[in-house]
């Protein structure tokens, strides 16, 4: 299979303002979506599918490959652009992102051939289904994971904690949640409108591995959480979750944690900002050089 | 009144279950703690590696289904039909529909004749909130062999599946090497004065309420409309053509309900002066299932009743 690919701090650093730029230009172009939760995601799904995932992108129903679930689905823009940048997806159809007659719906449409396992939107759903995923694959005897990533707003739903339950009563280690714990929601802090902390010592006492990842935009610090995850599937019969604190709107400087940027599209001189910052990264990194 | 065999719908379904199990490795069952009462600690009996329980958590029980289902399994999930058309609605619609999975749904303990746990277990609305979902076949089978054979079918759709049964033991209305095919409507007693279209429980309650309307002169047609969705569109317009006149009978809610579908039908193709006989906007209570099936309208008599009320418009 293509991946995974080694750890390259920079290579992977330069795929990160990639996908920045591809979350401004989908969201731009569609004059909605939700930029702030994807850049949150952008280091966790970047380093996931390049350096972790075993996947193909040329055989997207390879029976052995892992699987990625996005159970905070709204994030579109970050997940189109990672297909895309990995090769499910032609880039030059993420303009089209939310538009009438494209496969690129707001929220996730069922589409295997793109690297699309389920569809999705409806926060609490796909944390069950991927549990039954991992059931499934251990019934058939396929070593593969399953990827699940969600947020802490989604853990607000209560059908997240059957599915939380039920993953160490079925010994589902080839499971990994990974909360992308940014804090922000729709209303305003998470912590306000609805706590879920301690989120590390609830997912303790539901039996889970925990592996706390402090800044979820560092990428080696990420990339080494997923590296524990594969050791515990190991070494242990539990599902691992990676509690990643994060900060909604990262990398575009106007968007970093604000609320507003939930669900809320750049217009045009706020696009042009964005990507000047972004593009100011790349010539950064390659001046470093 | 007739002399009726009685058996119990669900243990079809149970048999089913295991006959599939013996012949389709890829069957495999989801409860959520009510394997006892579905009957599906049959399955779990003899393929235990086969059968998981979720414990009580329905909307779990669903999506670990569906994400169980893109292995290709073909699971089947069992629980009571109000927890799972109403707890697990929105996993059925937005996960199980939506993306099409090949997921069953047996919603046991349907209707009325629950009995004396009371409304809160009384589902009357599975047909409603289930036959409006794209993708969803809907079958209410009306006797053991029907239960058995919907099951058997089931299993060969590729997509989901609803079907709705009781807890009581019904009249045996059908034998058993009757054929049976979803989405054909059966006519099991031909009329030339009124078509009565009948489901589940009620298919056996419409036979008699033929053979009273029969010593009154009137000759009644009777309709087993074990699917309720793909419906027999054909079957219905052709019968009510033929009679001019149709009353639907059902264990559940009146409003969206098989009456509602049929009506769909007929008022789009040819319209003809209808009754609804069924629940009518108000929820059950604890009672035996024949006390609560004479209260709220679900017997022969309620049938007659509105046959005779039908033919006065008649044209």
């Amino acid at each position: 299979m293509k991946y995974p690919i080694p750890f390259d701090e920079r290579e992977l650093k330069l795929k990160t303002i990639q996908m920045r730029k591809d979350i401004l230009l989908a969201t731009h172009s569609a004059g909605s979506g939700h930029p702030g939760g994807s850049l949150s995601a952008t280091e966790i799904l970047t380093v996931l599918y390049n350096c972790i995932l075993r996947h193909e992108p040329s055989e997207p129903e390879n029976e052995d490959r892992d699987r990625f679930i996005l159970s905070k689905a709204h994030i579109t823009p970050g997940y189109y652009s990672i297909l895309a940048r990995t090769g499910y997806i032609d880039p030059a159809e993420i303009p089209n992102f939310r538009k009438f007659g494209s496969f690129l719906q707001g929220h996730p449409k069922k589409d295997l051939k793109h690297g699309i396992e389920i569809g999705g939107g409806s926060l609490g759903q796909n944390f069950s289904v991927a549990c039954g995923l991992a059931l499934g694959l251990k019934q058939r005897n396929k070593t593969a994971m399953v990827y699940d990533l969600s947020s802490e707003g989604e853990l607000q739903e209560g059908s997240m904690w059957e599915a939380i339950m039920a993953a160490p009563h079925f010994k589902l280690n080839n499971l990994c949640m990974i909360v992308d714990y940014n804090n922000l929601q729709i209303d305003g802090c998470a912590s306000d409108i609805m706590g879920v902390a301690p989120l590390d010592k609830k997912f303790e006492a539901f039996n889970w591995n925990v592996i706390v990842v402090k800044n979820g935009h560092n990428l080696k610090e990420v990339y080494d959480a997923f590296k524990k995850v594969e050791e515990l599937s190991k070494t242990t019969e539990k599902p691992t979750v990676i509690i990643a604190t994060t900060i909604k709107g990262y990398g575009v400087s106007y968007m970093a944690n604000v609320c507003g940027w939930h669900g809320k599209a750049p217009n045009k001189e706020e696009y042009d900002k964005g990507i000047q910052e972004l593009d100011d990264q790349i010539n950064q990194l390659n001046n470093q050089q | 009144m007739r002399n009726w065999e009685m058996k119990l719908v669900r243990q079809g379904w149970a048999d089913a279950l295991v006959e599939l199990g013996e012949k389709n490795p890829n069957v495999a069952v989801f409860d959520a703690d009510l394997s006892k009462s579905t009957l599906t600690n049959l399955f779990k009996d003899k393929f235990p590696t086969r059968s998981f329980n979720v414990g009580i958590a329905e909307q779990n029980m669903v999506n670990m289904a569906g994400g169980f289902s893109l292995m290709g399994f073909v699971p089947f999930c069992a629980t009571y039909g109000i927890f799972m058309s109403g707890r697990a609605w929105e996993q059925i619609r937005n996960t199980v529909c939506m993306n099409k999975l090949n997921v069953k749904f047996g919603g046991a303990h349907g209707g009325l004749s629950v009995g004396p746990d009371g409304a809160s277990h009384q589902a009357l609305e599975e047909i409603a909130v289930m036959r409006c979902l794209p993708n969803m076949t809907v079958i209410v089978p009306a006797d053991y062999d029907e239960a058995k054979k919907a099951t058997l079918a089931a299993a060969e759709i590729v997509g989901p599946v609803y079907l709705r049964f009781g807890r009581e033991k019904l009249p045996v209305i059908s034998a058993e090497n009757d054929e049976f095919i979803v989405g054909k409507a059966k006519i099991i007693q031909e009329g030339t004065d009124v078509t009565i279209v009948a489901c589940g429980a009620m298919v056996a309650e419409a036979l008699e309420a033929a053979d009273t309307l029969k010593e009154q002169g009137v000759s009644a047609e009777i309709i087993n409309l074990h699917t309720i969705k793909p419906i027999d569109k054909e079957a219905l317009i052709a019968s009510a053509t033929k009679t001019g006149a149709v009353v639907t009978a059902e264990e559940h809610q009146i409003m969206g309900g098989m009456g509602s579908a049929v009506s769909e039908v007929l008022s789009a193709n040819f319209a003809v002066p209808m009754g609804f006989v069924g629940v009518n906007n108000t929820f059950g209570e604890s009672g035996t299932p024949g006390e609560l099936m004479k209260k709220y309208g679900c017997k022969s008599v309620n049938i007659v009743e509105k046959a005779l009320e039908v033919l006065k418009r008649k044209k």
